[in-house]
């Protein structure tokens, strides 16, 4: 089957900047693909040169099959959702929508009307008066979704498309997309900074820095067996471990990934395990994040709602299943 | 300890005012914002509302008086008379000929500006942006006279355009040019081109900076989401920019079309010996004394305006703002 997007070493650079560095991908029509990483790691420009605003440094990009180098924007049947809207300000909202059938000399009734049916899919019937200007944010987003889904792309790209949003409206908005993706079974790349929201929305994750993949996987995969220290780190805070750590609970000599809610927080007194001091503790509502001071190694522990808390500076024994300890491939 | 040293001296919650009449005058103006207002604005109101509109309406009043034709005096009676004069074909004549030297004038000043003012709106950064005022706005620190009168050697029979067109091969198309009726003449700095050539090159930085200004308001995405919903270059301008630009347009257009309306000296010194309402004005309150056409002749630019801006705000000219 051929991918919906497939990137073969794949580079970007601007200048001595290496924004995209001999990337490989391949994406799966009909797959929800996110693109996870820090500002700067690349993720962005990945989307870029799959929509066309930017050309590959170096490699070979397809889409469906078809070679897009040198492709302008406007000849990809790929449709973006910036990550402000980028409405145009001019235009009510109903034509907002309309635009790309409209560039495409489709009639004005007819193009009202898919315009209208695409606003009633992001559940906004009845908005096409207004002008961008006079939506709230979260509106404004489901204007930009209505106006790129009617174009009906092979790919849709999104830009950091919840940013914007207060928690509440982005959690509302990760199921819509999720279930609205799955209705139209329209390829979806979506790149966040959020790993909550890439793990939570994706079939797979690319975990993105310096230019480079880091590893790709479902979500579990990246969450549970982080390839690198960096994703560990990055993808729910983990805790890394070094070697001369790892060595003393595995008999193995690498760097290990631990996460948070597997650690468990005893008395100092009972049985045999790793011996810390708390330095801090954050509520977080549901749960409580300790950090933990072992013998320099900072760590961190997740312990649910309704656990007595050690106090701070108070020295508690650590345990954990040796299964839950990871072991990762990459030193780096 | 630093603790024990900073609760030595504790900081009150609210701070002492500073005193005197300038202590007491800042909180005055904070409790009352709208006092502020006003003293800032009466100076710059009064000196707009007496001396600019009423000197205007001194102006407009003129223009219902009439001259007598035996005396040469002015009757200070309210009448028409002296707009239905305007409607003789003379004076009709060097309306229309005004009104289209402007229309022509913004027109070329529009389309010779927006590439420029796109590209330093969108592109240039830093010492480009620097070197594009520069550029813009020098031809403005040097006198209007002098310029024009440059101008003129420049359009002269003799002049380095004429020199150039010769070295091109291309005197032949300089020639057929002179020799068209209406725009042609002796040369070109006694027609009707040199007159618009010149006030193109005159008004040009009036439409450059509001067009580059209402450009680089328009956010760069919105020209990448137009090329990503399927349309052409060709497409994004027609339907992005040009009508985000175009409240720049009109605010540059309203410039350089009562400029050229209003100039009367351009069309003295380069062109032809027809008038413009410029120099009719000034010939009507000078040597034929008749100050109320004079007057009703300055009333034309205002009425032709009031209706340019209508028509534009019809159009939908200033949506974007």
């Amino acid at each position: 089957m051929t991918s919906a997007v497939s990137f073969k070493q794949v580079s970007r650079h601007f200048g001595s900047v290496r924004a995209v560095d001999a990337v490989d991908l391949d994406i799966a029509p009909g797959e929800f693909f996110a693109m996870l990483g820090p500002s700067g790691s690349g993720k962005t420009t990945c989307l870029r040169l799959i929509a066309g605003f930017e050309q590959p440094t170096a490699g070979s990009i397809s889409i469906f099959g078809e070679r897009a180098e040198g492709v302008p924007p406007y000849r990809r049947n790929v449709n973006t959702v910036f990550q402000d809207y980028a409405l145009f300000p001019h235009l009510n909202v109903l034509d907002n929508v309309a635009y790309g059938l409209m560039v495409k000399g489709v009639g004005k009734a007819e193009r009202h009307k898919a315009a209208e049916e695409a606003l009633a899919l992001v559940r906004l019937p009845g908005y096409g008066a207004r002008r961008p200007g006079q939506l709230s944010g979260g509106q404004r987003q489901r204007v930009a979704l209505a106006r790129a889904l009617v174009n009906q792309p092979k790919v849709l790209l999104l830009d950091e498309p919840l940013g914007a949003l207060d928690l509440k409206l982005r959690e509302n908005m990760q199921e819509e997309l999720k279930s609205l993706q799955k209705a139209l079974g329209i390829t979806f790349v979506f790149v966040t900074h959020d790993q909550g929201e890439a793990l939570s929305m994706a079939d797979r994750v690319a975990v993105f820095n310096d230019g480079r993949i880091m590893q790709i996987g479902t979500p579990e995969d990246i969450y549970q067996r982080p390839a690198t220290r960096f994703v560990a780190d990055f993808v729910g805070s983990s805790n890394v471990l070094p070697p001369d750590f790892v060595q003393r609970y595995s008999g193995q000599r690498r760097w290990g990934s631990l996460r948070p809610e597997s650690i468990r927080v005893a008395n100092a007194a009972s049985g045999d395990g790793v011996v810390a001091r708390v330095v801090g503790t954050n509520y977080l509502g549901a749960t409580t994040r300790l950090a933990l001071d072992a013998d320099g190694l900072r760590l961190h522990a997740v312990v649910p709602a309704g656990t007595t808390l050690p106090a701070e500076g108070e020295a508690v024994m650590l345990t954990f299943n040796r299964e839950s300890l990871h072991l990762m491939d990459e030193p780096a | 300890m630093t603790s024990a040293a900073v609760q030595s001296t504790p900081a009150p919650a609210i701070l002492p005012g500073s005193g005197g009449m300038r202590g007491a005058l800042s909180d005055l103006f904070w409790r009352r914002p709208k006092l502020l207002l006003l003293l800032m604005l009466l100076p710059p109101v009064l000196w707009l509302g007496i001396v600019y509109i009423g000197s205007l309406f001194a102006l407009l009043a003129q223009s219902f008086f009439s001259i007598d034709e035996f005396s040469g005096l002015i009757n200070r009676q309210i009448t028409l008379k002296t707009y239905g004069d305007l409607f003789q074909p003379a004076n009709l004549d060097i309306i229309l000929r005004t009104v289209t030297m402007a229309a022509l004038v913004t027109l070329a000043s529009a389309i010779v500006a927006f590439p420029i003012a796109y590209y330093a709106a969108l592109y240039a950064k830093g010492r480009w942006k620097a070197l594009f005022y520069l550029g813009v706005m020098l031809p403005l620190w040097s006198s209007y006279l002098v310029k024009v009168y440059a101008w003129k050697l420049i359009l002269a029979k003799e002049g380095i355009l004429t020199w150039l067109f010769g070295k091109l091969g291309l005197s032949w198309l300089l020639d057929t040019w002179l020799s068209l009726p209406i725009v042609g003449g002796n040369s070109l700095s006694v027609s009707f081109t040199g007159t618009f050539i010149v006030f193109v090159y005159v008004w040009l930085p009036f439409m450059i900076l509001p067009v580059q200004a209402a450009l680089e308001r328009v956010p760069g995405n919105l020209v990448e989401a137009s090329s990503d919903l399927g349309a052409s270059p060709g497409q994004t301008f027609r339907n992005v920019l040009f009508p985000l630009a175009l409240p720049g347009i009109v605010a540059g257009s309203i410039f350089t079309f009562s400029l050229t309306l209003g100039d009367y000296i351009i069309p003295a010194i380069i062109g032809t010996s027809r008038l413009f309402i410029g120099q009719a004005v000034y010939s009507q309150q000078g040597t034929a004394g008749n100050i109320p056409l004079a007057a009703a002749f300055t009333v034309v630019p205002i009425v032709i305006m009031g209706f340019y801006l209508w028509g534009a705000k019809r159009m939908g000219a200033f949506d974007a703002l």
